[in-house]
């Protein structure tokens, strides 16, 4: 593994008036990892997502995406970032093809690199027969599969995922995996939440927020030989029953 | 800016896909300008006329005979006694009650003064003056006719003078109402329109989560807010056409004034309500809060535009509030350009002040579109 790190995250803290919904997290990532970002509901995870994505300032503490301050630099983050939400947002009202030229060209991709990638998506997820259809016709799986390759249009350093695989069946959360580890093999960073504890086995390295903190950052495999457990399930209850 | 030409893009597909969205964008405006053109009328017409005639002589039943004649005047019930008649008016079945005293026509002859009952339902304020005029221009013309029989009746050599008033009305010499009407009723469509349409615009890419995704994108905020109002100041402009046309075709409304004046200033116009639909955007969650919100502003601005309510009426601290009322302008604008043909240099101050606001609310709808929470 690549010792170059591209998320620092020092004491990062967000405060919602007197609730501190994120409490002094630390950790660092590095380049082409698969970093597992898990916790219960409401332990934080999406507020700290929100403030490496550069869409909520942090109260306090320090960060740095992609060689950027999250202070300063959101705007050069969002350049070198992907994004998918739990909402995978698409539009339901554009075909797919659509979809791929609005973001491509948000992103500011030239006119022919749009059209390669958008044929390149559409060959490699066998979309063929539905690039001119409604993505709101799709079945969720499939927009799941298509909102990633979009997230993954302008080639970004690191692909921030929120909940990707929630609602859709066992075989497709599989495949969803293995275009991770696709995206990881090219060298893009991959920072992903999950409620699946199965989908963290798959990851290099889990952290695992409780109430705000990082309680615990490791490799599955130590994390489960330090708790005693045989299944990352088994950590997970330990940690959040605590 | 190529940035901007894919917004723009996205936007158009969205609204021409929207098979339930165009109708309401491009006919039910059009309804409603055929629709209240016809029936927002200051005339007060069809007034139920009752009348009690103590008199029984000639000239009481040519006096009624005078209401019968006139167009505005409908229904007519005669009561015996004036409890009758009172009785009428409290179940809403008579608008005007006129009750002609005992010996009129002998008090007429006299040449004594008389005095005859007028009742009329001022529940409505303002449809009782106006019914109040056209009564007492009735019983004028009655009383003129009847002076001059009987001056030629008594061989009088002294005639009576009569001074007349000759009202001139300029701009709308037949005073028609739809005249009037339609300009200010256009403004309506193309404001309420462009209004609704973006307020609920960033609201809805909200509700979806699609603006989440814009905003983790490295997009300038003022392209984005351009890209968005843009394919919204096309509509706006291809409404103000459609209704010009219409207002030619169906009213027969004049355009004295320039026809580019027109667009040139409806082009600005448009910038204010969509910044302003923007700035709404920003503030609420849900479409449902833009709606009625926008709507809130919709109505206040209306009802304080000079379009069904003459300025000029309204007590002073609202008059004040209406220089921030852009309808206001649009209205005054339209009317001028239409009906008085005014040129560039008239319509200046309005001009001014509509510019203004145009870089004063867009400033605030790129201001308060934060990327960041």
């Amino acid at each position: 593994m690549k010792e170059e790190t591209v998320i620092k995250v020092e004491g990062l803290t967000k405060v919602f008036g007197d609730f501190t919904a994120v409490n002094k997290i630390s950790f660092h990532v590095r380049k082409g990892e698969i970093f597992g970002f898990l916790g219960a509901n409401g332990a934080g995870k999406t507020t700290a997502m929100k403030m490496l994505i550069g869409i909520s300032s942090p109260s306090s503490g320090s960060a740095n995406v992609a060689g950027f301050d999250v202070y300063t630099q959101t705007e050069d983050i969002k350049k070198s970032i992907g994004y998918m939400s739990q909402k995978f947002a698409l539009y339901d009202d554009l075909t797919v093809k659509e979809n791929i030229r609005f973001f491509g060209g948000i992103y500011g991709l030239s006119k022919n690199r749009i059209s390669q990638k958008s044929n390149l998506l559409i060959e490699e997820l066998g979309l063929e027969k539905v690039a001119h259809s409604l993505v709101g016709s799709l079945p969720l799986g499939w927009k799941q599969k298509i909102a990633f390759s979009v997230s993954l249009l302008h080639d970004p350093k690191i692909v921030f995922l929120d909940e990707p695989t929630g609602g859709v069946d066992p075989i497709t959360r599989r495949q969803f995996w293995e275009m991770i580890y696709k995206a990881a093999n090219n060298g893009t960073t991959i920072f992903v939440t999950t409620h699946y504890m199965d989908e963290a086995e798959y990851c290099d390295r889990v952290s695992i927020m409780v109430d705000g903190n990082i309680e615990a950052l490791d490799t599955p495999k130590n994390l489960k030989t330090h708790f005693g457990s045989d299944s990352m399930n088994d950590v997970f209850l330990k940690l959040a029953r605590s | 800016m190529r940035v901007i030409l894919y917004i723009i893009d996205k936007e158009f597909r969205q609204i021409f896909r929207n098979k339930g969205m165009l109708p309401i964008i491009f006919i039910l405006p059009l309804l409603q300008l055929v629709i209240l053109s016809n029936a927002a009328t200051y005339e007060i017409n069809n007034i139920s006329f009752g009348y009690v005639d103590n008199d029984h002589t000639h000239t009481s039943r040519a006096l009624i005979d005078k209401f019968r004649a006139s167009t505005f005047f409908d229904v007519f019930q005669v009561f015996p006694h004036p409890k009758e008649s009172d009785l009428a008016m409290l179940q809403g079945e008579v608008d005007v009650v006129l009750t002609i005293p005992e010996h009129f026509e002998r008090d007429l002859w006299k040449d004594k003064n008389i005095d005859l009952g007028v009742t009329i339902n001022a529940i409505d304020g303002a449809a009782a003056g106006v019914e109040n005029v056209y009564i007492t221009q009735i019983i004028k013309t009655f009383n003129k006719n009847l002076s001059v029989d009987m001056v030629q009746l008594s061989n009088n050599t002294v005639r009576p003078v009569l001074i007349e008033g000759i009202p001139l009305f300029w701009y709308n010499k037949t005073l028609n109402y739809k005249t009037f009407m339609v300009p200010g009723i256009l403004v309506l469509l193309v404001t309420m329109i462009t209004l609704f349409l973006s307020g609920m615009n960033i609201v809805r890419e909200k509700e979806m989560g699609t603006l989440e995704q814009i905003n983790v994108t490295p997009i300038k905020k003022h392209h984005f807010i351009i890209g968005k109002l843009f394919p919204f100041w096309v509509i706006g402009m291809g409404l103000l056409t459609i209704g010009l046309v219409m207002a030619k075709l169906i009213f027969a409304t004049p355009m004295l004034g320039s026809l580019a004046l027109m667009y040139f200033y409806t082009s600005i116009y448009i910038l204010v309500i969509l910044g302003m639909g923007l700035f709404i955007s920003n503030f609420t969650d849900t479409q449902q809060q833009a709606m009625f919100i926008a709507w809130f502003f919709v109505v206040i601005f209306i009802l304080m535009s000079g379009l069904f309510t003459p300025i000029e009426s309204m007590p002073k601290w609202a008059q004040f509030l209406t220089e921030f009322n852009p309808i206001k302008y649009f209205v005054e604008i339209m009317r001028m350009v239409m009906l008085k043909g005014s040129g560039l240099t008239d319509i200046l101050p309005q001009l001014v002040k509509t510019a203004l606001y145009a870089v004063i609310m867009n400033a605030m709808a790129v201001w308060s579109y934060k990327k960041i929470t």
